[in-house]
C-alpha cells in the first residue's frame, strides 16, 4: 500500500505502464532497495560460511556444483584440445619431425582408449624413477589430464583434473608430473579434483636439498607462467645453498599430503638480508606450470577405480 | 509471463556455457595467465538488454555459480557480489542510454567500466578478507586488471549480440522502457 501511495505521488498517473512494473517498484526495471540488501547479505553470508574451516555447507555447494561442471569441463576441454594443438601440427608438417609428432599422437589417442597409454606410462615411469632414486619409495599413480584453469583475475593458481573419487583420488594427495612436483589435491567431486599448485601463494611445501639434506618451507610467488618461482626458507639460517641444488619434499609417508622425495626445482638464486641476517633462496621450479597436461595424483597402492593406475613398478592394473 | 520464463533460461544458459568456455576454453587463448571474462560480459549484456532488476539477480547468480564451480578455491561471495554490483551497475546505464540511444561505442565503454568494477570489487574483497592469492601489488593487480578490460571489450562484439538476440526474440514488448 505505502508503495502505490509513493508511486502514485512521484510519477503520476500518466507515466504509469501497465506492464512489467510490480507495485512496489517506483520505476521499472530498477531492483528495490529490500533486494539490493537482500543480495548483499546474501554474498556476505557466503563468504563469513566460506571464510571458516573446511567441510563448511559451501563445500558441499561447491562439490555439487563441481559434480554438474566438471564433466561439461572435460566434455569441452576434449573437444577443444586437437584445435589447440593444430597450429603445431601444421607448422611441422613441412618437416619430418612433423610426421614423427603426428604419429606420436595418433598412437597416444588410440592406446588412451584402451586405457593403457603407454605415452602416459612412459612418463609416468620416468617420474617413477625420480622418485625411487630420491628414495626407496615406491607410489601408485593414477594418471590424469587438466581440463580446467583458473584465471589470472581469481589470483590463485588451481587446476581442475579429470579424476576424482571415482578414480581414487581423494583430497591432501599429492599430484605429480614427469618432471617433478606439481601441488596436491584440495577437493574432489565424483569425476574431477581440484588441485592447488604448489606456486599458490597458499601453498607450503616441506623441502629438503638433496646435495646436503638439509630442511627448508617452500613456498609460492603466483605467477604460472615463465616466471614461476619458489621461496625457499632453510630452518638452519647460517647455511647457503649452492646454485643448481636440487630441492625434493620431504613430506611424511604415507600422512601426506606430500609424500617424500618428489623433485621440486632448483636453486637459482640467494639473496642474503645484511640487516637481519635473513636468507631468500629462489627456487626454478621443473614443471612448467603454464603447459599442464599430463599428472599423475599418488594414490594408496592397491587402490581401484574407473581407470588404469600405474603402480610403483611401473605395471598398469 | 512466459515470455519472462524463457528470457530467464535463455540468461541462464548463457551464463553455464560461458561459465564452463571461461574454464575449459580460454586459457588456450590466455595473454599471460588473464583470460577474458565471459560471464562478466554475459551479465553486462542481460543487464543493458533487460534493466537493473534482472542484471542484478543474475549477476548475483552467475558470481555464486563463478565461487563455486571448480577451479575455484577463493571465498565463495567474492564474485557474487562483484558480478551482482556489475549487473546493478549496467543496468541502470542501460535506462539512461534507453532515454539517449544507443552505439557501439557505449556498449564498449559499458564493458570496459564494468569489467574494470568487477575485478576490482573482487580483488578488493580479497583484500579485506585476507584471500588476496597472489595478488602482487597495487601495479601488478592493475596490469591484471586492465588486460581483463582490454580482453573483455575484444570479445564483447562475439558474445553481446548473441545475448542480446536470444533474450529479446523472447519478449519483444520488454522495449520503450522510457
Amino acid at each position: 500500500m505505502k508503495g502505490l501511495t509513493r508511486r502514485g505521488s512521484g510519477l503520476g498517473i500518466g507515466t504509469r505502464r501497465p506492464w512489467g512494473t510490480a507495485p512496489h517498484e517506483d520505476r521499472p526495471g530498477r531492483p528495490p532497495g529490500s533486494l539490493l540488501l537482500a543480495l548483499v547479505l546474501a554474498c556476505a553470508s557466503l563468504m563469513v560460511l566460506d571464510h571458516g574451516a573446511d567441510g563448511g555447507p559451501v563445500d558441499a555447494l561447491r562439490s555439487g556444483v563441481g559434480t554438474v561442471v566438471g564433466p561439461a569441463q572435460s566434455v569441452t576441454a576434449a573437444a577443444v584440445r586437437p584445435l589447440v594443438t593444430l597450429p603445431d601440427t601444421v607448422r611441422d608438417r613441412r618437416t619430418l619431425q612433423a610426421q614423427l609428432s603426428a604419429l606420436e599422437e595418433e598412437n597416444a589417442s588410440l592406446r588412451e582408449q584402451v586405457r593403457t597409454d603407454p605415452y602416459d606410462r612412459e612418463r609416468l615411469a620416468r617420474l617413477e624413477g625420480l622418485t625411487t632414486t630420491a628414495r626407496d619409495l615406491g607410489q601408485t599413480l593414477v594418471p590424469a589430464r587438466v581440463v580446467g584453469l583458473g584465471p589470472a583475475q581469481s589470483f590463485s593458481a588451481t587446476v581442475t583434473i579429470d579424476a576424482g573419487s571415482d578414480a581414487g583420488v581423494q583430497p591432501d594427495q599429492t599430484v605429480v608430473d614427469a618432471d617433478g612436483l606439481v601441488g596436491r589435491v584440495l577437493r574432489t567431486t565424483a569425476t574431477t579434483a581440484t588441485v592447488l599448485l604448489v606456486v599458490d601463494p597458499d601453498s607450503t611445501v616441506g623441502g629438503r636439498i638433496a646435495e646436503t639434506m638439509e630442511l627448508g618451507f617452500l613456498s609460492g610467488r603466483g605467477n604460472l607462467g615463465g616466471g614461476a618461482r619458489l621461496d625457499l626458507e632453510l630452518v638452519d639460517q647460517r647455511l647457503v645453498p649452492d646454485r643448481g641444488d636440487t630441492v625434493l619434499t620431504w613430506g611424511s609417508s604415507g600422512a601426506g599430503p606430500y609424500v617424500a622425495g618428489v623433485p621440486v626445482g632448483a636453486v637459482t638464486r640467494v639473496y642474503e638480508s645484511l640487516r637481519d641476517g635473513s636468507k631468500r633462496v629462489v627456487v626454478d621450479p621443473f614443471v612448467d606450470f603454464s603447459e599442464l597436461d599430463v599428472v599423475g595424483v599418488v594414490v594408496p597402492s592397491g587402490t581401484r577405480g574407473d581407470r588404469g593406475v600405474v603402480e610403483a613398478d611401473g605395471s598398469i592394473r | 509471463m512466459s515470455g519472462r520464463v524463457a528470457a530467464a533460461v535463455a540468461a541462464g544458459v548463457a551464463v553455464l556455457v560461458a561459465l564452463v568456455l571461461q574454464t575449459s576454453v580460454l586459457p588456450h587463448l590466455a595473454w599471460h595467465g588473464v583470460a577474458p571474462d565471459l560471464v562478466l560480459v554475459v551479465v553486462v549484456a542481460v543487464a543493458l538488454t533487460r534493466g537493473a532488476h534482472t542484471g542484478t539477480v543474475v549477476g548475483f547468480a552467475a558470481g555464486v555459480l563463478v565461487d563455486l564451480a571448480p577451479p575455484a578455491d577463493h571465498v565463495a561471495g567474492r564474485w557474487a557480489l562483484a558480478l551482482m554490483l556489475v549487473g546493478y551497475v549496467a543496468g541502470r546505464v542501460a535506462e539512461d542510454r534507453a532515454a539517449r540511444g544507443t552505439g557501439v561505442l557505449g556498449t564498449l565503454a559499458v564493458v570496459a567500466a564494468c569489467s574494470f568494477l568487477g575485478s576490482s570489487v573482487f580483488a578488493l574483497t580479497g583484500l579485506l578478507l585476507g584471500d588476496a592469492g597472489t595478488v602482487d601489488g597495487i601495479a601488478g593487480l592493475l596490469g591484471v586488471v586492465a588486460t581483463g578490460v582490454v580482453l573483455d571489450v575484444l570479445v564483447t562484439p562475439l558474445v553481446m549480440p548473441l545475448v542480446t538476440r536470444a533474450l529479446e526474440r523472447r519478449e519483444p514488448e520488454r522495449l520503450a522502457v522510457r
